[in-house]
């Protein structure tokens, strides 16, 4: 058995995370809800006095803001769309016969104007947007999103649906670069305090296809994305926990957001993939959170 | 047409470029002309289609496309390639 389908195991077995029949679908336990909340306490007061708002948001965004933000170039095989029974009696009779007979009955769904998220800083830009201008200095966002990507895997660290906290900074091309060196090195703190293994990498996002090994190898020639990177159940091939992303002026020019000056806007984001550090602190520091380290324990329980 | 004509011709349908491709030179920088990855990426499809070729992985890379020069070494490079192989 891998280390992957192994660990898996052991967090079933413990009760710490609950199977579904799918892989990447699991309930959580209130152990592991409780380090969630914990070390999300902690980064929000990190990122306090330089927030301007925060806000969370549902799993779903709205198919036109979905289509704006380019997902389905980049990354069609992850996306997720929501559809659903739009039809008469007739329809309805149709659909509990194929249920009957264990025949397809999807399709008929219609498409319902929601996707699923992918990555949490997707629902912020439109809203950014319609209020005009930035303020001077731009604007800090801290906000938290499940999301969703279709990538069943054994792996417990990539899960198909998980959440994402981010701080994300809106302005200049100078202030997002600042703000992402500033949560590059904000993240190598925390993991240090966290005591965890870490190291930070040049990165790229998943891109699809043969294309995509091109974008892939342009984002990394450009040092767009860093990746936090910790074992979590491969030391070769560790987990991504926190990526420090800069995406130039794509989602300003997206969704049409200004700066002050008229120009598009510049946007960076630090995502912490709150499963994930969860999963590498039990890895760590063991199944039980009342055994970890003093020091661990101090920071995320005071 | 010479290669760098017919990339250059790809460069003006593709390129979504915010400048005439006529006023670039052949050593201009594509990427400072306003030449998008993703814009890229279409590019070298519609390359690939032209000259019926494939860019190995080793290539695709930003700097193969990097203006109408490079592409047309690239180009060229790919081409004898296959016709060695």
């Amino acid at each position: 058995m891998d280390a992957q389908t192994s660990f898996l195991d052991t967090l079933f077995d413990r009760g710490i995370l609950h199977e579904s029949g799918v892989d990447g679908l699991y309930a959580r336990s209130a152990l592991f809800e409780d380090v969630i909340r914990r070390f999300e306490d902690y980064v929000i007061g990190l990122g306090r006095d330089e927030t301007d708002e925060a806000m969370v948001f549902p799993p779903g965004m709205t198919m036109a803001d979905f289509e704006t933000s380019g997902y389905m170039k980049n990354f069609p095989q992850l996306a997720g769309t929501v559809h659903a029974f739009c039809g008469d009696t007739h329809d309805h009779m149709a659909l509990l016969e194929c249920l009957a007979t264990g025949k397809d009955w999807t399709d008929g769904q219609k498409r319902t104007g929601l996707a699923l998220t992918p990555a949490a800083c997707y629902p912020l830009y439109p809203i950014v947007a319609r209020r005009g201008a930035l303020p001077e200095g731009g604007l800090t966002v801290a906000l938290q999103s499940y999301c969703f990507r279709h990538e069943p895997s054994k792996d417990p660290a990539r899960m198909q649906m998980f959440r994402q906290r981010e701080y994300v900074r809106v302005g200049s091309a100078d202030e997002a670069i600042a703000f992402r060196e500033t949560w590059k090195r904000r993240g190598s703190e925390i993991m240090t305090a966290l005591e965890l293994p870490h190291h930070v990498d040049v990165a790229n996002d998943p891109f699809f296809g043969r294309a995509g090994k091109m974008m892939g190898a342009s984002q990394r020639e450009q040092e767009l994305k860093f990746e936090m990177l910790v074992p979590i159940t491969s030391s070769d091939k560790p987990t991504a926990c926190m990526s420090f992303n800069y995406h130039q002026d794509n989602f300003g020019k997206a969704w049409n957001i200004r700066q002050r000056n008229g120009e598009p806007a510049h946007t960076a984001c630090v995502g912490f993939g709150l499963e994930r550090i969860t999963l590498a602190l039990l890895r760590h520091h063991g199944l039980e959170p009342a055994e970890w380290p003093d020091g661990v324990r101090k920071v995320l329980w005071g | 047409m010479t290669t760098a004509e017919i990339i250059r011709d790809l460069v003006g349908k593709h390129g979504k470029l915010p400048v005439d491709v006529a006023t670039l030179g052949d050593d201009s920088d594509l990427y400072t002309a306003g030449l998008s990855s993703f814009a890229s990426v279409q590019l070298m499809l519609a390359l690939e289609e032209q000259f019926d070729i494939e860019f190995p992985e080793t290539m695709l890379k930003r700097a193969t496309f990097a203006s109408i020069r490079a592409i047309a070494d690239a180009v060229d490079s790919i081409v004898r390639d296959q016709a060695a192989a």
